[in-house]
């Protein structure tokens, strides 16, 4: 009886797995055909689409470091995206923070107004925000994107973490309180590390897309030497459209922080991720 | 040093009357153990007093000196949380030194008291382990090192053993007692265990819906309760109560018709507080009642069920007036369920409350 039962249980995990791995093999392939054809040359591209570089040589690497302004928008990008996430983060945790642990007049209004955020596609505005940014000179400018990103992730930002805040035990605080720290103090010290899960949760979420967009600094900024990523590869495409390697190369390089990122805070994203499953 | 005095505090949660008034004096070095059904506003007069909650009203003192407008660092008191509240990413020696550490307490300083107070609850190889690594008893020693570091005139204990199982509960409470013995400083403990406010309190003050029923020794509480609340829960199992008719009254005893008829002479100093006629109800603890009183009062009734522990026997009776009846008896009586059985009790040692709940003496 528990045997068969046993067995049942133990068939339906080599299902899930042989699901699971047939999942990562879907998803992993492409990146991965992308990473490998950038170090083939073209010929090799085109006479062995799918097999191995014939060698590991960072011949296309090089070129895009050396001879294109792949290294620029790179920059340009990780500023952009750093500054938005490091505002978002900090800015959110507040809101967050003074939304879930405190009792006062108009809060529910404010989370309201934060929720409508979340329904409200910021492009819709573009017209307006064009205008308020050229007023107050943040066109042409990184901080004009910083500005948007931020303002654009805090509703699902603070969407997160008032959940996350929400579940922490209001006994901590009180200890702190006798312990003879500030309001201030408690929220950094003692309640925000316990949330880092969700601030890991909600860097990602909202890193990604500001990396990858293309729609605002498309609409923002014109000089070359703020250019983005995103933005920057367009024009790549049509100066190495003969030259597939160097394309690949450069696309893998664009995709590589956020990957980077994601590996090394992976086991935090998903302890948030699985945070309320296991109590 | 720490005298405690507690004048009229009241406390209201909107519309939601809390704590109607409470009065109450904390001699120094006092244990004290607040009791009482959940939610009659125990952990609230004790959040009150730590400055976690506004008083609506009232005052409170600690020395001479009004300490309701202070914040809850700058009374002077330490509290242990029944969840324990210890900070989970800190180690248990950075959550023992956090207060000192945000009062500025020189290194060398900071050190020396965590140590010793490690040493006192034998928390010393576990220093630089999270919590999450310690077992139930040892959090709340961690708990406890954290209000003692601090040097606190008082330290207020919320239901501190709660989570603990009975074994470490009962070591614990040995530990809470000695620490109590060798701190010198005044605790105050919530808490809903008879034996812990037997054993550990210097005086029990019985809360009920935000008021102070009686407070007192817990012998006095249990010989001399004021008024049948006190009289049911003070005491474990409780005190049956009997519902009865004052009969007759003469200068020295009332005399008490049980609605199973039976009559039982209840002496007293001031009969005058009932009448004839008066509905009243006798209050027997379980342990007064014996098996072979002679010509002593009884309750008679069906027994539904019994438990032989050997040293003592308790009965389970439903009596012929239909009174659930508890009978806690010394040594071992051969009963069985369903057996007919009489319980004779000593009217002198048993309580009489007028129809306001109120003892007559
Ligand atoms: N913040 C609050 N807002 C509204 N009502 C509250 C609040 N805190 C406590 N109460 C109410 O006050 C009453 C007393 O609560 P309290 O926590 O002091 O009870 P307690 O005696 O400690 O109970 P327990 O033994 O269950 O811990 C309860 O009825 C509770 O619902
Ligand atoms: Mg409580």
């Amino acid at each position: 009886m528990q045997t068969a039962k046993q067995k049942n249980s133990s068939l339906d995990r080599v299902l899930i797995q042989i699901f699971l791995i047939g999942n990562a093999i879907i998803m992993l392939y492409p990146i991965l055909m992308m990473a490998l054809s950038g170090f083939k040359t073209n010929a090799e591209i085109f006479t062995r689409p799918f097999g191995m570089p014939s060698s590991f040589n960072l011949d296309n690497f090089k070129v895009i470091w050396t001879q294109t302004d792949v290294p620029r928008y790179l920059i340009n990008s990780a500023i952009v995206t750093g500054f938005s996430v490091l505002f978002l983060l900090v800015m959110g945790t507040m809101a967050a923070y003074a939304l879930s642990r405190y009792r006062w007049r108009g809060s529910i209004m404010v989370s309201l107004f934060f929720l409508s955020g979340l329904m409200l596609p910021l492009r819709l505005a573009i017209i307006p925000l064009f205008i308020q940014l050229k007023a107050m000179g943040l066109t042409d400018n990184p901080l004009g994107l910083i500005a948007i990103y931020t303002a654009m992730s805090l509703p699902a930002t603070v969407f997160i973490l008032t959940g996350f805040l929400r579940s922490l035990p209001a006994e901590l605080e009180d200890s702190a309180r006798i312990d003879g720290a500030s309001e201030l103090r408690i929220m950094v010290q003692i309640m925000t590390p316990l949330i880092s899960p969700a601030l890991v949760i909600a860097g990602i979420y909202n890193a990604v897309p500001i990396w990858n967009d293309f729609f605002f600094p498309l609409i923002f900024i014109q000089s070359p030497e703020w250019k983005t990523l995103a933005q920057g590869l367009t024009q790549f495409f049509g100066e190495y459209s003969i030259n597939y390697g160097v394309l690949y190369a450069g696309l893998t390089l664009a995709a590589l922080p956020i990957v980077v990122i994601f590996i090394a805070q992976s086991r935090r994203f998903i302890a948030g991720m699985t945070a309320g499953a296991i109590k | 040093m720490a005298h405690i005095v507690m004048r009229d505090v009241q406390k209201r949660f909107g519309n939601v009357e809390v704590i109607p008034g409470a009065s109450l004096e904390i001699k120094d070095n006092e244990f004290v153990v607040f009791v009482g059904p959940s939610g009659c506003g125990k952990s609230t007069l004790l959040r009150l007093l730590a400055g976690l909650e506004d008083l609506t009203a009232g005052a409170i003192e600690i020395d001479g000196e009004r300490v309701d407008h202070l914040s809850p660092s700058r009374r002077g008191l330490a509290m242990v949380f029944q969840s324990y509240a210890l900070y989970p990413h800190m180690t248990v020696r950075e959550n023992m030194s956090y207060a000192l550490r945000v009062a500025r307490t020189p290194k060398a300083e900071v050190e020396a008291k965590v140590r010793e107070a490690a040493e006192i609850l034998q928390l010393t190889e576990y220093l630089d382990r999270k919590p999450k690594a310690l077992s139930g008893g040892q959090r709340q020693r961690v708990a406890i090192g954290r209000a003692i570091v601090r040097d606190p005139k008082v330290f207020l204990f919320d239901e501190p053993l709660s989570n603990l199982d009975a074994k470490l509960r009962v070591q614990m409470r040995i530990e809470i007692t000695k620490l109590h013995r060798r701190l010198k400083a005044t605790m105050i403990y919530v808490t809903h265990d008879q034996i812990e406010a037997m054993t550990m309190a210097d005086k029990i003050v019985v809360l009920n819906e935000g008021r102070i029923e009686q407070m007192g020794a817990p012998l006095d509480l249990y010989n001399d309760p004021d008024n049948k609340f006190v009289a049911g829960f003070i005491g474990s199992p409780a005190m049956n109560f009997f519902d009865g008719t004052v009969t007759a009254r003469d200068d020295a005893a009332l005399t008490v018709e049980l609605s199973d008829k039976t009559k039982v002479v209840y002496p007293c100093a001031n009969p005058g507080q009932a009448g004839v006629g008066d509905a009243v109800t006798l209050g027997v603890r379980p342990e007064n009642f014996h098996f072979d009183g002679g010509d002593e009062p009884a309750i008679k009734g069906e027994v539904y069920a019994v438990e032989r522990l050997g040293g003592e026997t308790y009965l389970y009776l439903q009596s012929t007036a239909g009174h659930e009846t508890v009978v806690h008896a010394v040594g071992d009586h051969e009963v069985a369920v369903g057996d007919q059985v009489a319980v004779n009790f000593n009217p002198a040692r048993n309580h009489l409350f007028d129809p306001q709940g109120r003892t007559i003496r």
